[in-house]
């Protein structure tokens, strides 16, 4: 078994970043039926967690940047640690990301075992 | 109440006083010294008490008697001089003067230390709860021995090594400071609940009715035990009343689930007039007092779980709770069971189907449970695969329960 990252990037400065009250809620219930059915696998190495959509970037010179970085079109929007035999099999998984329909793109990475 | 059933009654629930007490007093070093003192005074009541018949105050009288003993023990034996009062708590000047304490106040205070000093993860798990029911609930080594069917040389030795042990360990009896509580409440609840555990699931090849009683027997250890805890200012956490809420709900279906022959009562096919209302608004009363900070400890979740099957009626509402509450607990702490658990949940709220894929990707192919599971969500979609799978978890299932409700659900698959 290896370790993947699961990076779910979102588009936070378009108009779908902030839902109502009634799309989050409808929106919820997918995530965590997700993250229940990887845990039900014995596969969830590190839920995610909630994280705001204020933000810094840091860059040389000790610039400062408020806002999450969004020079490209998606910043962060969660991040999970998974159990997965191979990419194949981590894909898989990342492929019933329910936010996926909303725009996202899940970003997976194999951890690189050290010696 | 009859003196042949105020007697036993009377025993257990002093004996485990004034065990604690003594221990309390000798360290761990000494404990069988406590132990012959306070057996030695029982000997002495069952002998005068079937001449004389009961005192007037049985306890008064056991806790004089066991006072006294221990005080000419004290006199009598030289190497307390040199070895034990190095250890004694509150030693005075003289052996003379050596207050043996059975207030209220002491008596609470010595269970504490002790439920402490007993679940030590210096010992095992099954250890601790052998020496749990022995110690902390006053079971004799036999009673002991049918709980967990086996016999008293066992359960004899599996004892002495835990005491050795923590005696190795120079495990201290003593009260658990701020720090030790919060790095050992959560082994505690764990012996608690496997105490509970063993009572509440374990499908015995007793008697039936000695079974019931001894099943219950130790439900209701487990609970003492666990409000002991809340009775504590400081071990009354919100996880110590969640368990507490916890094991009143599961234990308010005790009657409702055997019939008379033993046999296991499915949740579906329970009669729910005799559910324990009582002990259903006690956990609700719990599980509000657990409410507070912000740890979601295990047994919030589980007594969540619970609470929602004290419901017995259907409603989208109480199977989509019971989901996200078996996601956060799988997120939580992996077990098979909430895995199972959380896919019969979906398949009450998404549909059998999306959980027959879900199921699939669960690979707990050694558990009767796992095809007991696929059987119920094929069953209405594909019964041949039903029965497949239900045979397959009748040739798993080791207990004549589990063997029997996999047998109905064929029968009333065929018919």
């Amino acid at each position: 078994m290896n370790e993947f990252l699961l990076v779910i990037h979102r588009d936070l400065t378009s108009v779908d970043a902030k839902p109502s009250p009634e799309q989050m809620q409808a929106a919820i219930k997918p995530f965590q039926d997700w993250i229940g059915g990887i845990a039900a696998q014995n596969k969830l190495v590190a839920p995610p967690k909630r994280w705001d959509s204020d933000g810094r970037v840091v860059k040389e010179n000790n610039t400062v940047i408020n806002g999450p970085y969004a020079e490209i079109k998606e910043s962060i929007g969660g991040m999970l640690i998974i159990r997965a035999n191979d990419y194949d099999e981590a894909v898989e998984i990342a492929k019933g990301c329910p936010i996926l329909q909303w725009g996202a793109k899940v970003e997976v990475r194999m951890a690189v075992v050290t010696a | 109440m009859e003196e042949r059933e105020l007697i036993p009654k009377v025993f257990r629930t002093e004996y485990r006083k004034i065990v604690a007490v003594l221990c309390y007093l000798f360290g761990i070093e000494h404990i069988e010294i406590a132990e012959d003192i306070v057996s030695d005074t029982f000997l002495a009541a069952t002998e005068l008490w079937s001449i004389k018949g009961l005192p007037e105050n049985p306890t008064a009288w056991l806790y004089t008697v066991a006072k006294n003993k221990t005080k000419n023990y004290l006199k009598r034996n030289s190497f307390f001089e040199q070895k034990l009062s190095a250890d004694i708590k509150y030693l005075t000047q003289k052996t003379e003067e050596i207050e043996i304490d059975l207030s209220g106040k002491n008596i609470a205070d010595s269970q504490l230390a002790m439920i402490f000093t007993v679940c030590n993860p210096a010992i095992s798990s099954e250890a601790q709860v052998a020496l749990a029911l022995n110690l902390l609930c006053g079971f004799g080594i036999q009673e002991i021995a049918d709980a967990f069917l086996t016999n008293k040389e066992v359960i004899y030795k599996r004892i002495n090594r835990a005491k050795e042990k923590l005696k190795e360990a120079n495990i201290k009896i003593e009260q658990p400071t701020v720090s030790e509580i919060n790095n050992r409440l959560d082994s505690v609840l764990t012996t608690i609940y496997l105490l509970f555990s063993e009572g509440y699931y374990s499908t015995g090849r007793r008697p039936e009715s000695q079974n019931t009683i001894l099943r219950k027997d130790l439900c209701e250890e487990a609970k003492r035990l666990c409000y002991l805890l809340i009775e504590n200012a400081s071990t009354n956490k919100p996880s110590v009343n969640a368990l507490f809420a916890l094991m009143s709900f599961h234990s308010s279906r005790f009657d409702a689930r055997t019939n008379d022959d033993g046999e296991t009562i499915l949740y579906e096919e329970q009669d729910e007039t005799l559910w324990n209302q009582e002990l259903i608004e006690l956990g609700t009363h719990f599980l509000n007092l657990a409410s507070t900070g912000n740890i979601v400890s295990k047994y919030h979740l589980e007594a969540g779980i619970a609470y929602w099957h004290t419901q017995k009626q259907d409603s989208s509402e109480k199977w989509e709770n019971i989901l996200q509450l078996y996601n956060a607990l799988l997120i939580l702490e992996y077990s098979p069971i909430a895995a199972l658990n959380r896919t019969f949940a979906l398949a009450k709220t998404n549909g059998k189907k999306e959980a027959i894929i879900e199921a699939e990707k669960l690979h707990l192919a050694d558990y009767h449970f796992y095809y007991s599971l696929l059987g119920n969500l094929y069953t209405g979609i594909d019964n041949k695969k039903a029965l497949e799978h239900f045979q397959t978890a009748l040739n798993l299932a080791h207990s004549s329960a589990d063997k029997a409700t996999i047998s109905k659900n064929i029968d009333r698959l065929l018919n």
